[in-house]
């Protein structure tokens, strides 16, 4: 091949802040591409899925509304994806926190303390970092992969609520359909902006990023985490505790997770159903990567992966295309992201025929 | 039906519930024999099972619908085999990427043919041994596929341990850098690798959506391309171990059926979770000896090697 991948000497920083926005920008091209292969006006199409969803202020409140879930997972993910902690389960510890918090808004669902919702919140969050709590003692203890462990504890988590929602907390006034009671007026989130759905979830999130920050980027712990991540063998010669790392990475992680899932509940969603989440603990992966791993990614690409979210329910409606569509540009998006990663690391090179690349050889020389 | 019946008859199923995570974990075994490490089995298996599907759909052809989900699940491993081999992606994420992207676009492809049913995969019939009393169900009269994964498991084991390419794959897994120095092509040996990994994924995938089920349902394989990853690591990167380890899996898969039918009254959720929570377990058991696992898992497993770093 003509062309080859040779390493840099030290990472490129500009490629570090450029590559999430060459892959959003690649992933938008695609989008164009696949409405043509479609058969739709790819203009419209283009229009329907990345400019319609945020035509007016009902739209905005609907992006808030989806990347507060986002950012609420993707800086607990964040954080432990530095440390090399893989939490893959966040789905599932969302799933509990919504179950905790949820199930508090139902014990106490003739209340209307003033106390319900903030304790809601505090059982959600919780309710996650228990479910966390699992894979991060078996790493510990046992040696066992975490991805896997918090990956099979999500299916458990969603077959635990759905036994929930139509067994032992089926709403008696629900017609026999797989739902909760519906939340009192005291379990629900306040709405920041008349006439939309944004919910006070946002500023919870919002508030999270940025103790996540402060964590992250101002605690020797969290220097100790990204060590970890960066140079394992360095930080077990410094006597920084893997363990530790472990259980910080996951809990958090899955607190965030947590938090999401009571946010989700006590916001759109109202009560507790089969599903309380379209896939915003996988999606979160994807924000973590995008978002860089750093807070202020995490935000941006909270927003970005939200904007797919409504463009695909868009889609849905004016172009007639699945919203599954949505999981296709998901993916899309991380492969040209981690496409473009190489170019951090290494640069390209001409080659010539099977000879060690022409910078190389013109040092040697 | 007689106690013997029932035994056989749960046996069977055991086997047929097996079936797609022999293929699947047999796979990931090569894959990661040569140090790759995939975690996009999961999407691997559900675009093989669509497009199976959808090619048995269309031409009433089990052998083009094999063809089709192998060719399938080859592409999408291909996908991953380019970021990771030649863009030398972290190998997690794109694994991870891989998944994400098998779930979308499967149930994107698969959307038309959700209420479709298909004729299902025939038995095979021996003249004299499928009618045998009790060997007859319980060794000869499995469809085609259920063979086809057993010679497959003989072929990955001989393969890795009694052929040179064999021992080369391993080699590369273990040390890429002693490979190189040798003069073997390390990167185009593992992307062989990733596509056999991918071409069994599919299969496993299109057993399930044309002969176990012979229906299309989104996400159907219902974390099975995780319980294969499991798998790999419960056997110890060892093909025989795959066996065992996926038929036990089939087992608890059937059994939350049978406990049902045996009267046991208890919800149905809690049985689906059996095959997620055994995983666990079955993980924990397999883990603890760190030493084991060290000394069995692949030196290079889930390390991006560049040839010039």
């Amino acid at each position: 091949m003509p062309l080859g991948l040779e390493p840099r000497a030290e990472p490129s920083r500009l490629m570090g802040y450029a590559s999430p926005l060459i892959a959003a920008g690649l992933t938008l091209v695609t989008g164009f591409v696949l409405f043509s292969f479609l058969g739709r006006d790819p203009f419209f199409a283009f229009y329907t899925f990345f400019v319609a969803p945020i035509d007016d202020i009902w739209g905005w409140g609907e992006l808030g509304l989806k990347a507060a879930p986002l950012m609420l997972c993707g800086i607990g993910l964040a954080i432990g994806f530095r440390a090399n902690v893989w939490n893959i389960g966040a789905e599932g510890q969302l799933t509990m926190g919504a179950v905790c918090g949820g199930g508090l808004a139902l014990w106490f669902h003739e209340s209307a303390s003033a106390w319900l919702l903030p304790g809601m919140i505090v059982a959600g969050a919780l309710g996650g970092m228990a479910w966390a709590s699992v894979p991060a003692f078996l790493k510990v203890r046992f040696n066992t992969n975490e991805i896997l462990v918090s990956l099979m504890l999500t299916y458990v988590a969603i077959l635990f609520l759905d036994y929930l929602v139509r067994g032992p907390w089926r709403s008696p006034e629900g017609y026999n359909f797989p739902e909760s009671r519906e939340f009192g007026d005291a379990a629900l989130l306040p709405i920041l902006i008349e006439g939309t759905r944004l919910h006070g979830g946002l500023l919870i999130a919002l508030a999270v990023v940025a103790l996540g920050w402060l964590f992250m980027m101002r605690s020797f712990v969290g220097y100790q985490m990204q060590v970890a991540g960066l140079a394992g063998a360095a930080a077990q010669y410094a006597g920084f505790s893997r363990s530790r790392m472990v259980w910080i990475g996951l809990l958090v992680g899955g607190g965030g997770a947590g938090l999401a899932g009571v946010g989700e509940v006590a916001g759109p969603i109202g009560q507790l159903l089969p599903s309380v989440s379209p896939g915003y603990g996988f999606a979160a992966i994807i924000v973590a990567f995008v978002g860089r791993l750093h807070p202020v990614g995490v935000v941006l690409a909270s927003v970005l992966i939200a904007l797919l979210y409504l463009g695909g329910e868009s889609a849905q409606m004016d172009l007639n295309l699945p919203s599954a569509v949505t999981g296709v540009f998901q993916g899309v998006l991380l492969f040209f992201l981690l496409a473009s990663d190489v170019f951090i690391n290494f640069r390209l090179r001409l080659r010539h025929s099977g000879r060690a690349p022409v910078a190389a050889r013109e040092t040697a020389a | 039906m007689t106690p013997v019946d029932t035994l056989i008859a749960i046996l069977v199923a055991t086997v047929g519930a097996g079936t797609p995570l022999v293929f699947a974990a047999l796979g990931e075994l090569i894959s990661e024999k040569s140090g790759v490490l995939n975690l996009g089995v999961e999407g691997m298996m559900l675009v093989g099972a669509v497009s199976g599907f959808i090619a048995a759909a269309e031409t009433d052809s089990v052998l083009i619908a094999v063809a089709a989900a192998i060719l399938a699940g080859a592409a999408m491993s291909l996908i991953f085999g380019v970021l990771t081999l030649t863009f030398q992606a972290n190998q997690v994420a794109t694994g991870l990427a891989l998944t994400i992207f098998g779930v979308g676009v499967s149930a994107y492809v698969g959307l038309d043919y959700t209420s479709v049913a298909l004729a299902g995969v025939p038995e095979i019939h021996i003249p004299l041994l499928s009618d045998a009393p009790i060997v007859g169900p319980l060794l000869f009269s499995f469809d085609p596929l259920v063979y086809l994964s057993i010679a497959m498991l003989l072929a990955v084991a001989w393969f890795l341990y009694r052929s040179r390419a064999g021992l080369i794959l391993r080699g590369t897994g273990e040390s890429p850098e002693s490979a190189h120095a040798i003069g073997y092509p390390v990167i185009r040996i593992r992307y062989l690798a990733v596509l056999f990994g991918g071409a069994m994924a599919g299969l496993g995938g299109v057993y399930l959506s044309v002969a176990y089920t012979p229906v299309w349902v989104e996400a159907m394989t219902a974390g099975r391309g995780w319980i294969a990853l499991a798998l790999v690591v419960f056997a110890t990167w060892r093909p025989a171990r795959v066996l065992i380890g996926a038929y036990l899996f089939g087992g608890v898969t059937i059994l939350q059926f049978h406990v049902q039918g045996i009267g046991v009254d208890i919800a149905s959720q809690w049985l689906s979770m059996l095959p997620y929570l055994a995983t666990i377990a079955v993980l924990v058991v397999i883990s603890r000896d760190v030493a084991k696992i060290r000394l069995n898992a692949p030196a290079s497993l889930g390390i991006a090697y560049h040839p010039e770093t």
